[in-house]
């Protein structure tokens, strides 16, 4: 997020470049004018200062003078380089100034009338020196074990402050925390513009550095304390507690690498949702966020895995049976491990952690695995509200989230995560179900905001491709999963079959019936064609008959020549018609 | 009497003193007028003084670490002490410089 420069208000803003810092002030502390840093022993005031003038001269090219009233320059150097700040290198280049001004009450009598005038003018030369436009005074309070006149002190001070905004620095001043005061000095009096505490405080045996901007005359800014981080690269303030419910709701869907899982939430994750995998101990909730994290990599967007249980090569080696490589991941760097006992630091800082980590790799994906190892360093509703924090600054950044959460077996499921459920989107409930004498995986979509998601229980096994889901058995005898659902399977495939069976069995009987009565049917017409051809014949025989007598008749008449045949007459007859006819 | 002993133990050594100022402020005039009397008053012609004005140049401060105007240094003898102020009290400037025995719960403490 870049800083915002205000506008509205007029005031000017310094950058600090202090990672974090700037966000929260909207821009920075106000430039040209002092800004008190305070803060007990070892809360990190010298390092804030030193930061902020490297920046300012790496960044900003801001020149800047380091008054160390406290710490030689040779030991300033030295405990700053190990953050990657070369001050040597920064004075040969003019670019800083390190004065030391060291006041040693033992060998200083006071007598009469003074003031600070060659202090003044030390810093003047300094600032000229290297053309400054920055200071940080660090700390100004030893001034007041240096000299007993209280009141001539008091009032040089003020006169530095006026001295420092005429000068146009922007400085930054450093005071020991007092007891109930802010300094031990009251320096905040004479500083009216900035004032930011550091703090650096033990909980639970936890110890965790924390800012907060006290006040910023002229400026909107968050009042909560803000965790911070000291490590290699300085200052990191996480401005995690700034988020409102702001956040931009994507409406694309990122898969799960589970296709029947994807269809069960309506099509997979909303980009930047939540989602909570719960379980007890081996349902298989590392498995499924193996399964998220390949698929996000394999999307082209890097994946940030936390994991408070097992080590990077160990969790590699265990998706690895499961049939999910993610070493290759792990090695081209889509996949990023981060892997620390949850006791290691306290909530504050895993968050931090958490939040410097995304800033860097600028995943598409977190997964936390497991959220429950949090509830272990601190009370559950701190936990809850570091979520929560979480969860909103991963939506900020349009990271899809995967937290994993360990339930305990002997209490109800949903009871136990009733805080942690209501800050995600998407809930899935892994559960075992033990039914004749085994235990089998079982998982459901418990809720899943802003989209239509499937209301059944699915069996899913984990084999060595992977986290499958099993076709639902919806039969009458109710949901049954594992060997109780097999046999109900062999028992209707049975049943199936000796319906089948039987159906051929009729269908043939039917058949050979058909045969039979045509066979029959066949028998009887040749019976017919028989009895027909015997017609047939027995009517040729007649008319053959008939043709031989008469023939015969024809020759016994020519034989005898004397008397006409009634059969000639009747032919004579026949002929007669004919001829009338014609 | 011990004063007057003590101070012919140390007329034995030649003082070198530095003092610096920021300007002719009135501070400064009543410093360097306040110790040309203590000087002539308690150190007879065994002094040489040095006045430097950080105005004309500011470096100079850092050779002796100052930073209160005026600051009346005693490079010699040694040990190197220093007196801040208008050295309007020669009391307490003798107390400075060890020539008289610091009062226990004093000021100059």
């Amino acid at each position: 997020m870049p800083p915002r420069i205000p506008i509205a208000n007029g005031l000017a803003k310094c950058p600090t470049g202090i990672a974090g810092l700037d966000e929260i002030t909207q821009g920075g502390i106000p430039r040209g004018r002092p800004t008190l840093i305070c803060g007990g022993p070892g809360c990190g005031k010298t390092l804030f200062g030193i930061e902020f003038l490297v920046r300012g001269i790496d960044r900003y090219d801001e020149p800047g003078v380091f008054v160390a009233f406290e710490e030689r320059p040779e030991e300033l150097a030295q405990n700053v380089a190990s953050l990657g700040f070369d001050l040597r290198k920064l004075q040969r280049q003019k670019k800083l100034f390190v004065e030391y001004i060291h006041v040693d009450r033992s060998t200083i009598d006071e007598t009469g009338e003074y003031d600070l005038e060659a202090l003044f003018l030390r810093l003047g030369d300094a600032i000229d020196t290297v053309g400054a436009k920055r200071v940080v005074l660090d700390t100004l309070e030893t001034l007041f074990s240096a000299f007993a006149n209280e009141a001539i002190l008091r009032a040089e001070l003020r006169r530095l402050f006026v001295w420092l905004k005429d000068r146009g620095v922007t400085a930054v001043i450093t005071a020991e925390r007092g007891d109930g005061t802010m300094t031990r000095q009251g320096l905040e009096e004479y500083v009216s513009d900035c004032v930011i505490t550091l703090d650096h405080r033990l909980t639970e045996q936890v110890a965790t550095r924390r800012l907060r901007v006290v006040k910023y005359r002229g400026t909107n800014h968050g009042t909560n304390e803000y965790p911070f981080l000291i490590d290699q690269d300085g200052i990191d303030v996480l401005p995690i507690t700034s988020i409102g419910l702001t956040h931009e709701a994507s409406t694309e869907r990122v898969g799960s690498g589970i296709a029947d899982l994807d269809q069960l939430l309506g099509g997979g994750l909303y980009r930047g949702s939540t989602l909570l995998i719960s379980g007890t101990a081996g349902a298989g909730k590392s498995s499924f966020a193996a399964h998220l994290a390949k698929a996000s990599c394999e999307r082209g967007e890097r994946c940030l895995y936390f994991a408070y249980e097992e080590s990077p090569h160990q969790i590699a080696r265990n998706m690895r049976s499961i049939g999910v490589d993610l070493s290759a991941f792990m090695k081209s760097g889509m996949l990023h491990c981060v892997a620390a006992r949850p006791t290691t630091f306290g909530l504050e800082m895993h968050l931090a952690t958490i939040h410097k980590a995304v800033r860097e790799h600028a995943p598409g994906m977190v997964i936390v695995d497991p959220i429950t190892n949090f509830f272990s360093i601190g009370p559950v509703n701190e936990v809850k509200a570091m979520l929560m924090r979480l969860v909103d600054f991963l939506k900020m950044q349009q990271v899809t989230a995967v937290f994993t959460s360990l339930t305990s077996g002997g209490k109800a499921l949903e009871a136990t995560e009733a805080g942690v459920s209501s800050i995600v989107d998407t809930w899935m409930l892994l559960r075992d179900i033990e039914l004749n004498g085994e235990r089998n995986r079982a998982m459901y979509v418990l809720k899943s905001r802003g989209s239509a998601h499937s209301n059944q229980i699915r069996e899913f096994v984990l084999s060595r491709h992977g986290v499958r889901l099993i076709p639902p058995y919806l039969g009458l005898e109710g949901v049954l999963t594992g060997s109780a659902r097999l046999a109900q399977e062999a028992k209707e495939a049975a049943d199936a079959s000796r319906r089948g069976s039987e159906i051929v069995r009729r269908r043939r009987d039917i058949d050979r019936r058909r045969k039979a009565i045509e066979a029959q049917v066949a028998a009887l017409r040749a019976e017919i064609e028989t009895e027909s051809e015997e017609l047939e014949r027995l009517l040729a025989d007649e008319s053959a008959r008939d043709q031989r007598m008469a023939a015969d008749r024809n020759v016994m008449a020519g034989s005898r020549k004397s008397a006409v045949t009634p059969s000639a007459a009747v032919a004579g007859k026949r002929l007669s018609v004919r001829r009338a006819t014609q | 009497m011990t004063t007057r002993k003590r101070k012919t133990d140390d007329a034995m050594d030649q003082w070198t003193l530095r003092l610096y100022i920021a300007g002719q402020t009135p501070k400064s005039i009543a410093a360097i007028a306040n110790l040309k009397k203590f000087c002539a008053d308690y150190l007879d012609e065994r002094y040489t003084i040095e006045i430097i004005d950080l105005k004309q140049d500011p470096k100079l401060a850092r050779r002796d670490d100052i930073v209160a105007i005026p600051t009346l240094v005693r490079k010699l003898p040694v040990p190197v002490r220093k007196i801040i102020g208008d050295l309007s009290s020669t009391d307490r400037v003798l107390v400075g410089f060890d020539m008289r025995p610091r009062v226990i719960g004093g000021d100059g403490d």
